[in-house]
């Protein structure tokens, strides 16, 4: 065994930790959030050139990693810094979907930063379900209705999926086809998403199915935990500065042993969400990768909601100020548990898995 | 011991039921029910149909205006009138500043101020908290120093909720500097539109401008308007604090949050069936239900002991810290029941926002309203002062 960054890992780690501490403040994320598209283009290609997203594909497809541990160093770095670029969905999802269909062209242009994608996968009542699929596709075109499609407003194409009455497949459309419809709102912790209906859309199979979902989603868990721990991270430094500079009753709030404790009991789940992570990434090409993924997901949920709200307790009314870096950062770690599968839902599927 | 209601509180339930079914403004029921913020008008037009009928003050002693309700009576209120979707009652006048002048202001005050309260002539705010001063109230450093028949008061206030609605403020501010700190506090009332008052707003984590910075520059202050005697405003203080916190319990708040999430959770499709069905959710759900069972009784129980003459700063601490964990628990099953429609933003109150959530089970500003609620357990003496007062008044030296 052998817990170390490879020296790959670390200095792409060191590149972008300065990177961000240096250009993505608190101001610029609020300049940020305050635009119309909710994003910077300027920030995607800046770390597109930083190798963010090359480093979530592997060599075959034009990339230099695209293992567990590559995507979990991007995304926790990201998720520290906070950052609204959708990274996770406009990139990591749709081109290694894209990667799998061997569309080489299409991923050349998502590494270079140049082209942006969306999974339009959920349905409205699907919840967490992969397998809920009511669009049809008839005859190369699609019809149906997909629910909260992170990045629809800005990909260039997005992968749909939908059911020819046998099976579930996944369809390439380019943005503008006919019969697409995008309406697009923004997100609470950041970003933007949107319904897209589709009817009678023309749309290109890939020839992947629902288990090129599953996968997919696999990898996303990874991100997202990464993410959320990131994130995690964050609101356990703003705390622990916090609890030492502020005072009240003529002394710093952190010697208070009711506050200390409770700061004690964050750094210790902290070292669970880290270990929980890092069993995710190191399971992607394992048997037990789904039963790992969901023990990992849960444990995130539970602890993120911890975490964000210890945080926010622990400082009082300046966490529930916007203009505070805590506040976007705590939306972020709860907001995690609402993508691919929520607390109860993994430990749901934990239990299935384990028991099976 | 009788846990039903005698026939005369029925009767009254039934005469409040009515009045809310006919008197209630559906544009406003509707926007309570979707989460959506309220207008300023509307919280003045619920405020006056409620004083037509000489409901507004529940709680004021009949000779002041007030209805003058039974805990009893009140609890009925608040669980109706949250079941109604009706607003809560704007509290900064009518159950704060108002007990305080009945108590401790001039005959000259109450008869100048409690009428305006009741007919919405002013809004009032509340001016405590201070950014260097909050779970530490005593620490407040704004100061007011005597002119002739003035105090000018200079310093800062912060967190003043709706702040940006009021024209009155009333204020804890430092009169002598030189004694123990809670010696040397007076409780005044300002006209928010003398020179030297500004208003700034607090953006919150989900959006709304709820809350205010006020800033005193040299604002001068009639002598009349210190209430009580000069330095003895913390005594008022803590008086109004303890009315303030009776109503934290959030009884009918909290009931009518739990009967909206299990509406969503009878709508939300769980692997084929409705989430209200998943054993998970499902314990989730009836867990924090069996502890606002016990947390209703507990608060009749308790507002009815103050009602008779019993000391309520203890229990209502302990209401405070129950009632606001129950509710906070309700906030985060909403969240979870919308699933991924959590994630939309929407309110209406925010530039740039949709103002539909395209939720089709109408799941509300669910996550919203989980982040501004997280506010209970921080405001009113945060949940950690209040646990500190129940451990000094229970191990630490009498009452």
């Amino acid at each position: 065994m052998n817990f170390e960054l490879t020296e790959e890992r670390q200095m792409l780690q060191d590149t972008l930790r300065r990177y961000l501490s240096d250009k993505y403040t608190t101001a610029r994320r609020n300049e940020i959030l305050g635009s119309e598209a909710g994003m910077s283009t300027e920030i995607w290609t800046e770390l597109a050139e930083l190798g963010v997203i090359g480093a979530l594909f592997t060599e075959d497809h034009g990339g230099f990693g695209g293992a567990g541990f590559d995507l979990a160093v991007v995304f926790e770095e990201l998720g520290r810094a906070g950052v609204v670029e959708p990274f996770l969905d406009g990139a990591l999802i749709g081109g290694r979907l894209l990667a799998a269909a061997g569309r080489s062209d299409l991923v050349d242009a998502v590494i270079a930063g140049t082209a942006q994608l969306a999974f339009a996968h959920g349905e409205p009542g699907g919840r967490y379900d992969l397998d809920h699929v009511t669009t049809t596709a008839t005859g190369g075109t699609l019809t149906g209705r997909k629910a909260v499609v992170m990045n629809a407003e800005a990909a260039d194409h997005l992968i749909v999926s939908a059911t020819n009455g046998d099976a579930i497949g996944l369809y390439l459309v380019a943005k503008g086809a006919t019969g697409l419809e995008v309406q697009g709102y923004p997100l609470l912790a950041g970003g933007r998403a949107a319904e897209v209906t589709l009817d009678n859309t023309p749309g290109e199979a890939l020839n992947l199915g629902l288990d090129a979902i599953q996968n997919v989603t696999a990898l996303a868990i990874v991100a997202q935990c990464a993410e959320a721990l990131g994130a995690m991270e964050t609101a356990t430094a703003l705390t622990k500065d916090y609890l030492g500079t502020r005072k009240q009753f003529g002394r710093p709030i952190g010697t208070f042993q009711a506050l200390a404790h409770r700061m004690a009991d964050m750094l210790i789940e902290m070292e669970q969400a880290r270990s929980a992570v890092i069993n995710a990434a190191g399971h992607l090409d394992s048997d037990e990768r789904d039963l790992t993924l969901s023990a990992s997901k849960n444990l995130m949920g539970r602890v993120g909601r911890l975490v964000a709200e210890e945080a926010i307790q622990m400082h009082g009314g300046i966490a529930m100020t916007q203009e505070y870096e805590l506040a976007h950062i705590a939306k972020r770690i709860v907001m995690a548990d609402h993508r691919f599968g929520d607390t109860d839902y993994h430990l749901e599927r934990f239990i299935e898995l384990s028991t099976a | 011991m009788d846990l039903s209601y005698t026939p005369q509180e029925l009767a009254f339930q039934d005469e409040l039921r009515t009045f809310l079914r006919d008197e209630l403004p559906s544009d406003i029921a509707e926007k309570v029910r979707m989460g959506r913020d309220l207008a300023k008008d509307d919280m003045e037009r619920w405020h006056a149909i409620l004083n037509g009928r000489g409901w507004l003050a529940q709680n004021w002693p009949k000779a002041f205006g007030g209805a003058e309700w039974s805990a009893v009576q009140r609890h009925i209120y608040d669980v109706e009138a949250a079941a109604a979707n009706a607003p809560r009652i704007v509290p900064f006048g009518l159950s704060m500043l108002g007990p305080v002048l009945q108590k401790f202001g001039s005959k000259e005050q109450q008869d100048h101020w409690l009428p305006r309260i009741l007919d919405g002539s002013d809004w009032w705010c509340q001016g405590y908290s201070e950014p260097g001063a909050g779970s530490d109230l005593a620490s407040l450093k704004c100061k007011a120093e005597r002119d002739g028949d003035h105090y000018v008061v200079n310093g800062q206030k912060t967190w003043t909720t709706l702040g940006q609605h009021a024209n009155m403020i009333f204020c804890l501010v430092r009169t002598d500097p030189n004694v123990k700190q809670q010696e040397g506090i007076s409780f005044l009332l300002i006209d928010m539109d003398t020179p030297g008052v500004e208003v700034r707003p607090i953006i919150l984590l989900d959006g709304c401008h709820e809350v205010n910075e006020v800033w005193f520059t040299d604002v001068r202050v009639p002598v009349a308007n210190l209430v009580g005697e000069e330095n003895k405003g913390w005594t008022y203080a803590k008086y109004l604090l303890t009315h303030e916190r009776t109503g934290l319990g959030g009884v009918g708040a909290s009931q009518a949050a739990l009967a909206a999430v299990k509406r969503l959770a009878r709508a939300e499709n769980h692997n084929g069936k409705p989430l209200i069905q998943n054993p998970h959710f499902a314990a989730r759900v009836a867990q924090v239900e069996i502890d606002m069972r016990a947390m209703a009784t507990s608060n009749l129980r308790i507002v009815s002991q103050a009602a008779a003459g019993g000391a309520p700063g203890l229990e209502a601490s302990m209401l405070k810290v129950k009632g606001s964990i129950i509710r906070q628990e309700i906030n985060d099953l909403a969240r979870r029941a919308a699933g991924p429609y959590a994630m939309p933003f929407a309110s209406e109150g925010v530039e740039g926002a949709n103002d539909t959530i395209p939720d089709p089970n109408g799941a509300g500003p669910a996550a919203a309203k989980y982040f501004n609620n997280r506010k209970l357990s921080i405001f009113g003496g945060s949940n950690e002062i209040q646990r500190g007062i129940i451990a000094k008044v229970t191990m630490g030296g009498g009452r």
